[in-house]
């Protein structure tokens, strides 16, 4: 017989970061489509105001975000592997609609299943990377003249990847919504991400 | 700047009670009560009503002239080199012969061969034909521009000669630097009638607040015409033949010598980064590649005089059942006359934009006619695009009118117009006889076939520049369909995007909303299958 415990496995600083990081991607993508042109609500000149605000305050979360990561060895999580990788998909595929067994066993020290950690890292690598490097010289367009950049760049083609990158964070965030409710229970991802408790079963095995 | 600094709280009442119109009465008794100080003569060194010379009756204008030119001896020689006193231009790009003496427009069309009528403002006396006598002296206008009793005006069909009624003693004993009214004594009436032509030059200008110009502000910075149009030996900075359009390093706020030549622009003063404030570096930014003129005037005729925009030649010459001419008005502007044809006006309304680079072509009446796309003949072409390193996006008042032409010499015509003889087309309505007679004073070609065609002019727009909060604003231009929709060859946030991108990304977002809902109904639905 299993004993089922709880343990911490969403810090505080890191459930503070998650929250606050989420609030700032929906509005940047909110004012982002926006100042791209997809609809009107604030007006351009207001959602740009609102998008620099959000990106700016977005850099210096990620500034501690990072200094974390690293001080506390977390970034250990996002290392990839392809271990049970089948297996997962094998399970949103099929076991997940007749209850079979979760394939991957949560640890304190293992908190992303295999499918999560690639997914991760690819927002890490790449999605982030794209969006960042674009939006700087995107909010920096005003300088390109002085620094030189303007014979290689043009703001069209900043744009252009701006846009795929936003596009990319947009699909990222509708899998990942839904994805929250492939827990134990519809709820119990959201209510670990708020406490930072999950329950966990020491004893079970991995299949 | 000396002149604003020179501008005393006297100073700047004279201006104000010696303004002419009865519209600026109640300001200048208003201000005339808050400083209730006796008038003075201006801040000059001389003052004129003690001169012998100028103590004495004037027969004529060219009597009034021939005293100035005593003591001002350069004065009229100075005036013979300006475009104001010859009327001409050599473009020296393209070597195009211009001015007013050679161009046609799309308004009254020219002024050949009714130079009696148009020298009205002329800033001369005497001029009613080809055989005025350019080199005369005593036939400059001096007063013209240096009035500053708002009595003097001109005669409307008098070669540039004032009015009989004008007392020309009291006029040239009150002369001083030129303002607003005497500039606009032409300039506002450009194309026949107050506001008619420029959609950025009408009266509202003598005395604006500071939402129609925040220069010209009558109670705030005061500037005059000359504050910007700086002149040296009478040759005033400012052509619209050879526009400064460029965004270009340099600018200078005086005009000190023939190198400095036409500064009149923003940038004189302004210099290259006039932003200051918040985002400054972006509105910096933007003007290398947008003129101040199309954010820092929101709207042309803002003063409350409406500007023409379409005049029809093709429909004049219509009277009424006894045979006379017609005239119908609306809101008291012209829109129909026998003698011009049909007219529309508009008032604040949005200029149209163009890549424009400070080059432009006139359609000579010694060339061919050549048509535009869309049909026109281009009266004046503005050169510009966005990629040719020079151009900015320049505000323009285009005027669309139509207008005869000789089709079979292909050209267009001088018609003569004005006047009571025979050939006069205001008089008999003949566009045969009108055209002939025109032709044959300019010395040009006529097959006797007239037809008309659709032509089209542009006007850069410069004045009523409003305060800084009445600026365009960001979300009419970065936004589809805004105000700048025409210009191409630019990526403007908001108005442009990949299109491609678009379609594949919006299609994976929803590809990605389907699955995950189909993925949950299949969760939702296995479980109470499985319960069952």
């Amino acid at each position: 017989m299993s004993k089922k415990m709880k343990v911490m496995i969403f810090k505080r600083f890191e459930r503070f970061w998650h929250w606050i990081q989420a609030v700032l991607v929906i509005v940047l993508l909110f004012s982002g489509f926006e100042i791209h042109g997809s609809y009107r609500v604030l007006g351009f000149e207001d959602a740009v105001t609102l998008h620099r605000t959000m990106a700016w305050s977005l850099v210096t979360l990620w500034v501690f975000a990072i200094f974390w990561h690293l001080t506390t060895g977390e970034w250990k999580q996002y290392i990839p592997t392809l271990k049970k990788v089948d297996a997962m998909i094998k399970y949103y595929l099929l076991g997940i609609f007749i209850k079979a067994p979760h394939p991957f066993r949560l640890t304190v020290l293992r908190k992303h299943n295999p499918l999560q950690r690639l997914a991760y890292l690819f927002q890490w690598v790449v999605i982030s990377p794209v969006i960042w490097a674009s939006g700087w010289a995107y909010i920096f367009y005003a300088e390109w003249t002085e620094w030189g950049v303007d014979q290689y760049l043009t703001l069209e083609e900043v744009a252009f990847v701006h846009t795929l990158g936003a596009f990319m964070m947009l699909i990222f965030l509708v899998a990942h919504l839904y994805l929250i409710t492939t827990g134990k229970t519809v709820w119990s991802h959201m209510k670990a991400m708020i406490t930072g408790w999950e329950e966990i079963d020491p004893d079970a095995k991995e299949n | 700047m000396d002149i604003i600094w020179n501008k005393t709280g006297v100073g700047r009442l004279v201006q104000f009670i010696t303004i002419r119109r009865s519209t600026r009465l109640l300001m200048s008794v208003f201000l005339f009560f808050v400083i209730a100080t006796p008038v003075s003569a201006a801040t000059t060194t001389a003052d004129h009503t003690k001169f012998k010379e100028l103590q004495v009756h004037f027969e004529s204008g060219p009597d009034v002239t021939k005293t100035c030119i005593k003591c001002h001896t350069e004065a009229a020689k100075q005036i013979h080199k300006t475009k104001h006193w010859t009327w001409e231009f050599l473009n020296p790009e393209n070597k195009q012969r211009l001015g007013k003496k050679n161009i046609v427009n799309n308004f009254c069309i020219t002024p050949q061969s009714n130079f009696k009528h148009c020298a009205s403002c002329h800033v001369g006396y005497g001029w009613r034909d080809e055989n005025f006598d350019f080199t005369s002296e005593e036939n400059v206008d001096c007063l013209v521009c240096h009035d500053s009793t708002g009595e003097y005006l001109k005669s409307g069909d008098d070669a540039g000669n004032p009015k009989p009624t004008v007392d020309l003693t009291y006029v040239a004993q009150n002369v001083s630097k030129t303002s607003r009214d005497t500039c606009g004594a032409c300039h506002f009436y450009g194309g026949g009638g107050n506001g008619v032509k420029h959609g950025d030059m009408d009266d509202s200008l003598a005395v604006p607040d500071r939402d129609l110009d925040v220069h010209m502000d009558a109670v705030g910075l005061d500037f005059t015409c000359s504050t910007c149009h700086k002149s040296i030996e009478h040759d005033v900075a400012g052509s619209r033949y050879v526009p400064d359009a460029k965004h270009t390093e340099d600018y200078h706020v005086h005009r000190r010598d023939y190198d400095e030549e036409n500064n009149a622009h923003c940038r004189a003063c302004h210099g290259n980064k006039p932003h200051k404030k918040e985002d400054k570096s972006r509105l910096n930014h933007h003007a290398h590649k947008i003129a101040c003129q199309t954010c820092h005037i929101p709207e042309m005729s803002r003063g409350g005089i409406p500007t023409r925009m379409t005049w029809d030649w093709s429909s004049a010459g219509q009277l009424d059942k006894d045979g006379n001419p017609i005239e119908k008005k609306v809101d008291g502007n012209l829109v129909y006359s026998s003698k011009r044809g049909e007219i529309t006006y508009a008032e604040n309304i949005n200029p149209e934009y163009i890549w424009f680079n400070g080059n432009v072509r006139y359609q000579l009446l010694t060339e061919k006619v050549a048509f535009s796309d869309d049909g026109h003949v281009l009266v004046n072409e503005f050169e510009g695009s966005a990629d040719d390193g020079e151009s900015r996006i320049w505000p323009v008042k285009v005027f669309r009118g139509v207008q005869p032409y000789d089709p079979v010499n292909q050209t267009l015509v001088v018609p003569h117009t004005t006047g009571h003889d025979e050939a006069s087309y205001w008089k008999n309505f003949d566009w045969n006889k009108a055209i002939t007679a025109g032709m044959e004073s300019a010395g040009l070609p006529f097959s006797g076939k007239v037809d008309f065609v659709k032509t089209q002019m542009s006007w850069l727009i410069n004045h009523m520049v409003a305060p800084a909060e009445g600026a365009v604003g960001c979300n009419e231009c970065h936004t589809k369909n805004g105000r700048l929709k025409d210009i191409d060859g630019i990526y403007i946030p908001g108005r442009d995007a990949n299109e491609t991108l678009d379609k594949f990304g919006w299609l994976i977002v929803l590809l990605t909303l389907l699955g995950v809902l189909a993925h949950g109904f299949g969760r939702i639905v296995s479980h109470y299958w499985r319960k069952r």
